[in-house]
């Protein structure tokens, strides 16, 4: 099924349709996010939406505050923070709008193609700590990772570190370097041929390269929009609006709109997962 | 008549402001420690300062500062002792020995060095400093202490080109003169009068700088790597206070143990500003007697 952009309703600058929506959290799908509101702010000139970034845990954190109306999460809420939210009288309300493959970048020159999710923990933790011994050169590793606001670091440590356990404890090796952005991680991989990085499918960039990943040897998948919609790609997830309560005014419309084939075009075109196939993707 | 009125409000205005300010810093104080001791409630004092581990997210989390701490003082000093030395030569030779042409284009310099943002020294330093320290120095990653302490230097050095030239011009012409119809040089002049005789303006100077070091934060949180490890060198990977704060407020949530673990963070960066100020207090009270 193909279906094209642009085929959108206009509601014509319809003057109830007003209002101030602020948008935050994760800066994994906070280009998207801007994407999808300046598109929502062509059809509706008088809603004014405000996106920046900062982390899921940002995001979800003023949602409970109460400073902003929709979170933008790239994790589910933890049981804590719904805990939380109801003490302050938030009831959150999860809705998918996309996926997105948690891409595994290394540098360029990186002679290595493929890790599984052991080898991939084994880095992350510090067990392994020279590339020679997964085939590479002879160099230490040094292993980039988002600063703890991040949903993809909450995430990369509950699926890669802990392997999904809920009772593991196990954490990233205290030399993991905490960069506070994507576009960080981004530039340490690009100009380091030790660094090896995890960031979000929208950061992929032909400046590194993204390695193959697999639950077991020999059966390894790409980061790419099929591989994650079919669940082969073993870092897959799904991102998340968060709202309080039932959506209602212009926040339902604004996610009408993020759910409507425009507003999934502009996933598709930052490089994320639509949650139906069809789309198709600009830079890939 | 009317002058005496408005003397007397011109009085009270600068006396309350005066004790606004006192007022101000108290607030502040109290404020964090409020918030600090909320968490030794939940989270033993003792653990907080001796733990060697930060792991803030963690069920249960670990707040100890000590790696924290150890990385704002090597940065703190690496950049001491990078900028000291260039910023008060630097301010000798604007004062004393470069022409009156030269002068002003180095001062002017000097007051476009301190008008760079910090973030943007920060950009500087992720795609250009630290690339160029790694493949310079054979380390595993350009993100560590050195380059932090560098563009930190860099922030310094305004302040205490400034205040030392000030101190140095300061000093009365006779000092000088009677060094020279000593038959003394001018490098002799300069190390063994000059300098001792506007020491206590340096060191405000130097105090100053160091303040401004501390306290920074965009550039060590970009440039330093973050990595909450006790490092044993200043070309290892480290984390600092203040990127500690930045970097992990916006996700706590209001009376969490985490956000009260920030607090106590702050708290402590508040306690080394403050014995800073109170040992450059007293070593300026020294130099005058």
């Amino acid at each position: 099924m193909l279906v094209s952009p642009g085929g959108c309703r206009r509601s014509s600058g319809n003057r109830q349709d007003e209002g101030f929506l602020q948008i935050k959290g994760s800066d994994t799908i906070v280009n998207a996010g801007q994407m999808v509101s300046e598109e929502f702010m062509k059809v509706n000139p008088y809603i004014f939406v405000g996106v920046t970034g900062g982390g899921s845990g940002v995001g979800i954190a003023s949602l409970i505050n109460g400073t902003c109306d929709i979170a933008i999460s790239s994790r589910e809420m933890k049981a804590k923070e719904y805990e939380l939210a109801r003490k302050h009288g938030v009831e959150p309300n999860e809705i998918t709008v996309a996926y997105d493959g948690v891409a595994v970048v290394v540098n360029m020159n990186n002679p290595v193609e493929h890790l599984t999710l052991d080898q991939l923990r084994r880095i992350f933790t510090g067990e392994v700590k020279n590339w020679k011994e997964l085939g590479g050169k002879d160099m230490s590793i040094v292993t980039l990772s988002r600063e703890v606001s991040s949903g993809t670091h909450m995430y990369f440590k509950e699926e890669v570190i802990r392997q999904g356990k809920k009772d593991s404890v196990a954490e990233f090796s205290s030399e993991t370097l905490l960069l506070t952005s994507s576009q960080a991680i981004v530039e340490e991989v690009a100009n380091n041929e030790s660094a090896i990085g995890y960031l979000g499918m929208g950061y992929v960039s032909d400046r590194t390269k993204t390695v193959k990943l697999g639950k077991k040897e020999g059966d390894y998948f790409p980061a790419d929009i099929s591989h994650v919609l079919n669940k082969k790609y073993p870092l897959s997830r799904p991102l998340y609006f968060y709202i309080n309560g039932r959506p209602q005014g212009i926040i339902k419309q604004f996610i009408d709109f993020t759910l409507s084939p425009r507003g999934q075009q502009q996933f598709a075109e930052t490089g994320f997962v639509p949650l139906e196939a069809g789309f198709v993707q600009k830079n890939k | 008549m009317f002058r005496k009125i408005n003397e007397r409000i011109i009085e009270t205005a600068i006396r309350v402001s005066g004790f606004a300010v006192i007022a101000f810093v108290i607030l502040i104080f109290l404020f964090l420690l409020k918030d600090s001791l909320s968490l030794f409630r939940v989270y033993p004092l003792k653990a907080f300062l001796t733990s060697t581990q930060w792991l803030p997210i963690s069920e249960p989390p670990t707040f100890g500062i000590i790696p924290l701490l150890m990385g704002s003082i090597l940065v703190m000093v690496g950049a001491i002792v990078i900028c000291v030395p260039i910023g008060v030569a630097t301010a000798l030779f604007i004062a004393e020995v470069a022409p009156g042409y030269l002068k002003m284009i180095l001062k002017s310099l000097v007051e476009i060095l301190a008008s760079i943002p910090s973030v943007v020294l920060g950009f500087i330093g992720i795609v250009w400093l630290g690339p160029f320290l790694k493949t310079t120095l054979h380390l595993n990653t350009g993100m560590c202490g050195l380059t932090g302490a560098i563009l930190l230097a860099f922030m310094a050095l305004p302040t205490i080109i400034s205040i030392s030239e000030d101190a140095i011009i300061g000093i009365p012409r006779s000092y000088k003169e009677a060094a020279y119809g000593l038959g003394a040089t001018r490098w002799q002049t300069m190390w063994r009068i000059v300098l001792p005789a506007a020491s206590s303006g340096i060191i405000a100077a130097v105090m100053l700088g160091i303040g401004r070091v501390i306290g920074e934060t965009m550039v060590v949180m970009m440039v330093t790597g973050n990595a909450p490890i006790i490092p044993h060198s200043i070309l290892q990977p480290l984390r600092t206070l203040t990127a500690t704060i930045a970097g992990e407020m916006g996700e706590t949530v209001g009376g969490s143990d985490h956000y009260y673990a920030l607090f106590a963070v702050g708290l402590v960066l508040f306690v080394i500003t403050f014995m800073l100020n109170f040992v450059a207090d007293i070593s300026l009270r020294k130099s005058r007697k």
